[in-house]
């Protein structure tokens, strides 16, 4: 509200659209006590096309999470550059250009279901019909109209976790960032969820950065998989994957030979070298 | 019991029904209670030595004798007797619910003025977190100080207040001191409430830009009901002790406290006179919480973890 910060605007040529995100050897530097240094990232290059379905995927500890935070500006990069829809990713998050979603759904426990979904709408003035009418549709959207006036506490994790999603996609924004969101599911609601989204995303429109640590689940969703190594946290490959639209994505994908072959490329990039396959051990 | 403990996944479909059921089973143990202390009152009467037991020359056990220890029958049959023989003069109970009521005014005054100062210190607190280090120590400090020393501190202190037609009156000395007492409970219980809100939580209001005050009134202030409610329960509980001891200790009179003093004075000639004030006490102390607990329902829905548990 008091920020001045004039959106930087990247000038890009006319009919060019402006990426949703890019990064530019960006860093980040955590001091832990007694003066002693993270590398938690180093010279991260990365731009998210509109509309892209990308996912971060590595290690544990290789730094996906504080990627997500700096671009969602809850944490700041300490070099490089991060533009948000050509904008600074502080003012990217004044201006509301994204939704969010984390591994624990984070709801409130004294707001229903349809409450929940309608916070940050309420947070930024929208009037109280328009608000209901908001909520009734995502609500459809993540299956869960008989579920409207729940509290948090009486739902499973999944639909929880349905519930976050709606919210993150309350207003409407063309950039989604998710930090393992379906990290605490079983396997098989995982897979309807993922299913789900790669749907919800494709008729929104929505770019979105996802952090995973299953392979699967990265190369069912994505456009593109960017693949992490830690120690210092960077960028060691990007892989391509072409299974064609969101909204034609189906279980039988799951046994496609296309599917098979992105995540053998993302396995290889992940080990470093070019695996031997043996058996179909896909994790 | 932590909160996320409590808020882990836990479905409660039958959360009201089992809480009548505990509030139910908890009257059941109250009056047990006082059965279980009325039979050792009465046991310990009948088998008891009359001069007491005394170790070492101190009394360890009291004695059994009419006058230290009256039957129960005599102090119920006391209560409904008038309270002196001047003409006129109302039976025990009733002038002791008066006397309660009286006293129950004063520290509602007390409570309120002391909740509403140790929510803004809690406040304060949250907001500042230098203001956290260097209030809260003293805040401990201050409830060290023996209500006895302050009484007649504050008495004196308020006999120079004359502002217009205000003049400063014994009960408000007395609601001072219970606001005291209350506050305390209030500001600890709020803080911890009001810094309650999970990390993941304070991030998403970061993320929807909600500054201080919005993080608020839709995250801090309702994630510190459950906090807030027992804490002001204790306030209550400590506004009336603090209200009787007020009440003997600055001299004013028409309350509870004094009447128990009163009442003990004529014990001699009249021991079972003195247990019905005593008794007025304690009821008093269970009326101020449940007051508290009905305020308690109307906050029912930011409370489903202490509904539930
Ligand atoms: N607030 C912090 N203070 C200090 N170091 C931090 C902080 N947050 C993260 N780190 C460090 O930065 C590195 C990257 O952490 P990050 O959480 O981004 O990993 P991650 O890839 O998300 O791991 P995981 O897959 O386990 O979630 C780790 O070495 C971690 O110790
Ligand atoms: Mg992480």
């Amino acid at each position: 509200m008091t920020d001045t910060a004039l959106p930087t605007t990247e000038s890009s040529a006319p009919g060019v659209p402006l990426a949703a995100i890019s990064v530019r050897s960006a860093g980040k530097i955590f001091t832990v006590a007694k003066g002693a240094e993270v590398q938690a990232l180093t010279n991260i290059d990365l731009t998210v096309a509109p509309g892209e379905f990308v996912s971060l995927i590595g290690p544990s500890g290789c730094g996906k999470s504080t990627l997500l935070r700096l671009i969602a500006d809850l944490d700041s990069a300490t070099s490089g550059e991060i533009l948000v829809f050509g904008k600074t990713a502080r003012q990217a998050r004044l201006d509301q250009e994204y939704g969010i979603a984390f591994q624990s759904a984070g709801l409130l426990p004294w707001r229903s279901v349809q409450a929940n979904i309608e916070l940050p709408l309420e947070l930024h003035g929208v009037g109280k019909t328009e608000r209901a009418a908001r909520a009734e549709e995502l609500i459809e959207l993540v299956g869960l109209t008989d579920f409207r006036s729940r509290f948090p506490d009486q739902l499973s994790g999944g639909m929880q976790q349905r519930v976050a999603i709606a919210r993150s996609l309350a207003e409407r924004p063309k950039l989604l960032l998710m930090d393992e969101p379906f990290g605490a599911l079983d396997e098989m609601t995982r897979e309807r969820m993922q299913q789900e989204l790669v749907r919800i995303c494709s008729e929104t429109g929505a770019a979105v950065v996802f952090v995973t640590h299953s392979i699967p689940e990265a190369v069912f969703l994505s456009d593109r998989v960017v693949v992490m190594s830690p120690r210092p946290g960077r960028i060691v490959d990007i892989v391509d994957v072409d299974l064609g639209p969101g909204t034609e994505r189906s279980d039988s994908l799951r046994e496609d030979g296309a599917f098979f072959a992105g995540v053998t490329a993302v396995r290889e990039a992940l080990h470093g070298a070019p695996v031997t396959p043996r058996g179909a051990d896909l994790r | 019991m932590t909160i996320t403990e409590a808020r882990g996944g836990r479905r409660t479909g039958s959360a009201e029904t089992g809480a009548g059921r505990r509030r139910g089973s908890a009257v059941l143990w109250g009056l047990l209670g006082v059965i279980v202390l009325a039979l050792l009152w009465e046991g310990y009467k009948a088998i008891g030595p009359v001069a007491g037991v005394e170790f070492f020359g101190t009394s360890i056990l009291p004695k059994t004798d009419d006058r230290s220890m009256p039957h129960l029958v005599d102090m119920l049959t006391r209560a409904v007797e008038p309270v002196n023989t001047s003409a006129g003069s109302p039976p025990v109970w009733i002038a002791v619910i008066g006397a309660a009521l009286n006293s129950l005014g004063v520290a509602a005054v007390g409570w309120a003025i002391g909740s509403v100062v140790g929510f803004l210190i809690a406040l304060l607190m949250q907001r500042l977190h230098v203001a956290e280090r260097a209030v809260l120590p003293w805040l401990i400090l201050s409830q060290t100080v023996p209500l006895i020393a302050l009484a007649p501190v504050i008495v004196a202190w308020g006999g120079k207040i004359q502002i217009g037609t205000f003049s400063w009156d014994r009960w408000m000395s007395v609601a001072v001191i219970a606001s005291y007492l209350a506050f305390f409970p209030v500001a600890v219980g709020a803080l911890r409430g009001l810094q309650s809100p999970d990390t993941i939580h304070v991030e998403l209001m970061r993320t929807y830009n909600a500054g201080w005050f919005r993080t608020l009134v839709k995250l801090r202030l309702p994630a510190s009901v459950p906090f807030l409610l027992p804490a002001l329960r204790l306030g209550a509980a400590s506004a009336i002790v603090g209200t009787v001891v007020a009440e003997v200790s600055t001299g004013y009179k028409g309350g509870i406290g004094r009447m128990i003093i009163e009442f003990a004075q004529s014990g001699t000639s009249d021991p079972a006179k003195a247990y019905a004030p005593i008794a007025g006490a304690v009821v008093l102390g269970l009326v101020s919480a449940g007051i508290v607990a009905l305020i308690g329902l109307t906050l029912k829905r930011f409370n489903r973890q202490e509904a539930a548990s």
